[in-house]
């Protein structure tokens, strides 16, 4: 807290301002009814996973003001996270087949990495990054056809505006049955799912120049191609990058859960399905485990050819 | 326009009327949009055509057609290579299969409208029923997963650690496919005892916080320096500033982010139907045609999905438009 006040001179002003130096005095307020009734409900254990979290948000904050904050803040919110997760499964004993423990999980993962690699060479590589590359290149090739029509941008975008919003994971049954269980209907679910919000982004940037930048190319001569290249290219980037992260995520879930319509015995989708039908939840966990990685992976790449390529951008300035 | 006065528009014309304005508005940004569906429809009627060849070849020998082609030979051509074959039985049993491998539009138009208006809301055959098992999950996740991305998001904006430290966990949240675990989830909590809405709402809770949680970020921090500095010479609390600055502020990101978390919240609870064993509910109709091959009913839960969807979108919008317009904020 940055306000000023003056503080009291009693002693316990004293104290009250030094606590409120750390957190405002209305969370310690919060903190100590939460411990009262969660010590009430759920015994000592809960008291013990409350001092834990108390404890680590406290070094989070006081880490979150120094400038190494700014990358550690998150890491150590997820390492509570982690921590509390453990602590709760182990003080209450939760049953396996509710809630494996972190470490549990952990020592499943490392134990089934051949077959975990092969599922996700299965679903991330063969299908959802196969259909990612087709969708995205479709919808980007589509996008850029369509923005040098003014009557087709206004007939498309309302309407792949409609279709994005579908729950076009529902196609999944149709895709599986026309094209059979293997990875190529994963593949054709991913394209049909990243294709529209591909091609709306697109259709969106494109349009994203001012009449001045419009202007300033036309004084320079530019040829239809150079217009392309050298302005609308650039202006619809942090569009398409925007596309491209909700298409990383749609492509995924698109290959996951097309994977529960029906697949070979391999790949995430049905490794899930089959473990959590024989309650073996570490397993599920740990296949869980290896989409999220994938999944943030390939969020984080993309996040970072962004910001190589549109380093110019407001919104990319504003953070560093 | 020309200077000649007989080709001025008399005043009573429908152009000058406001209702006229609004309606010729309307055709303008309408018929592109029509045009599309309807090459859209074009496209897929013809689609239904090789789609369906080896389908209609054969019904056409069954009825005494005598063809060039035997029905194992169909089987290992391509579609277009057997309409080229068989132009004419191809093009006569296109749009009138029972179990079509590609149903043709109006199948599914008589199929929506035979589910929806012909059967009784109560039955089992009525999607209209479906929609509404699925609705009830939907709006309940909704209603969750917007009051915490609210919540999220005023935490996020007034305390540093919170934006330092949840902020790339919730991004990091997204990427987990929860569709995925959806299933686990359902039978996890089925374990625990709870059945019914409250599993499914989570589902739709978890898709739709995040992008209220976005979006209510960038509202809350919509105001101005200007705006800010206002406050704090009215020396107005930090719950004062979010009351009578921040939120009213934040409406018109909150109701754009609110339409994409509705339609994320149907998804949701769609997919949430499918590991119960598919009872009831418009995911329950897909993963029950996918299994018996009705693809007419599988396309017709779909359509009726998107139509729940854009109607819950267009409920938003309106609420949009009167909220906005109230507040002096529309455009």
């Amino acid at each position: 807290m940055t306000d000023q006040r003056q503080t009291h001179p009693s002693q316990l002003g004293e104290l009250l301002a030094r606590l409120r130096r750390i957190a405002p005095l209305w969370l310690w307020g919060a903190g100590l009814v939460a411990a009262l009734f969660a010590g009430i409900l759920g015994g000592l254990p809960a008291i013990a996973i409350l001092i834990t979290w108390a404890v680590c948000w406290a070094g989070n904050t006081w880490i979150a003001r120094t400038t190494a904050g700014r990358w550690l803040a998150p890491v150590i919110f997820g390492l509570t996270l982690l921590i509390l997760w453990e602590i709760t499964v182990r003080l209450y004993a939760v049953p396996t087949v509710i809630l494996p423990a972190p470490t549990q999980i952990a020592v499943t993962l490392a134990a089934n990495l051949p077959t975990l690699w092969a599922d996700f060479v299965q679903t991330v590589v063969k299908g959802a990054l196969t259909g990612w590359l087709i969708g995205c290149g479709a919808g980007i090739a589509t996008g850029l056809l369509v923005a040098r029509s003014d009557v087709l941008r206004r007939g498309l975008l309302p309407v792949g505006n409609f279709v994005a919003a579908l729950p076009i994971v529902g196609t999944a049954p149709i895709l599986v049955m026309w094209f059979g269980f293997g990875w190529e209907s994963k593949a054709a679910v991913v394209v049909v799912m990243v294709f529209f919000p591909m091609l709306v982004n697109t259709v969106a940037g494109l349009a994203d120049t001012t009449a001045m930048q419009r202007d300033l190319m036309r004084t320079y001569g530019a040829t239809p191609g150079q217009d392309l290249r050298y302005l609308k290219l650039q202006a619809a980037l942090p569009f398409i990058f925007n596309g491209l992260k909700i298409a990383t995520t749609l492509a995924l879930i698109g290959a996951i859960v097309a994977e529960f319509f029906g697949s070979p015995t391999v790949g995430l989708g049905f490794r899930i399905s089959t473990e959590v039908g024989r309650l073996n939840l570490p397993m599920v966990w740990a296949s869980i485990v290896t989409a999220a990685l994938a999944g943030s992976l390939s969020y984080g790449l993309i996040a970072a050819l962004e910001k190589h390529l549109t380093f110019w951008h407001p919104s990319q300035r504003a953070r560093g | 326009m020309t200077d000649t006065p007989a080709l001025e528009i008399p005043k009573t014309s429908i152009r000058s009327t406001r209702l006229g304005r609004a309606v010729s508005r309307g055709i303008h940004a309408l018929w592109p949009v029509l045009l599309v569906i309807a090459a859209v429809a074009g496209i897929w009627y013809a689609a239904c055509i090789p789609m369906n060849a080896a389908q209609s070849a054969l019904d056409a020998e069954r009825a005494g057609a005598t063809l060039s082609t035997t029905a194992a030979e169909r089987r290992d051509m391509a579609g277009l290579s057997v309409v080229i074959a068989h132009p004419a039985a191809a093009l006569s049993g296109a749009f009138t299969q029972d179990r079509p491998r590609l149903p043709a539009p109006h199948q599914v138009v008589a199929e929506l409208w035979d589910t929806t208006v012909e059967k009784k809301i109560t039955s089992k055959r009525s999607l209209v029923f479906h929609a509404g098992i699925t609705l009830g999950p939907t709006l309940l996740g909704f209603a969750i997963g917007s009051l915490a991305g609210i919540l999220l998001a005023v935490g996020i904006v007034y305390s540093r650690v919170m934006d330092l430290s949840v902020m790339p966990w919730a991004i990091a949240s997204q990427t987990i496919p929860i569709l995925a675990i959806a299933p686990m989830i359902i039978v996890v909590l089925n374990s625990v005892g709870i059945q019914g809405l409250v599993p499914k709402a989570i589902i739709s809770a978890y898709l739709s916080f995040f992008p209220v949680t976005v979006g209510m970020v960038k509202g809350l921090r919509a105001p101005t320096p200007a705006d800010l500095d206002l406050m704090r010479t009215w020396n107005a609390s930090a719950l004062r500033t979010l009351v009578s600055l921040r939120l009213p502020s934040s409406l018109p990101y909150l109701f754009a982010s609110l339409k994409i978390a509705v339609a994320a919240a149907l998804v949701g609870a769609i997919i949430g139907e499918l590991p119960t064993g598919a009872v009831r509910g418009l995911g329950a109709r897909l993963l029950a045609g996918s299994y018996y091959g009705q693809t007419i009913q599988i396309w017709s839960a779909l359509f009726g999905a998107a139509i729940v969807a854009a109607g819950l979108v267009a409920v938003i919008a309106l609420l949009e438009r009167v909220t906005l317009k109230r507040m002096g904020l529309a455009r």
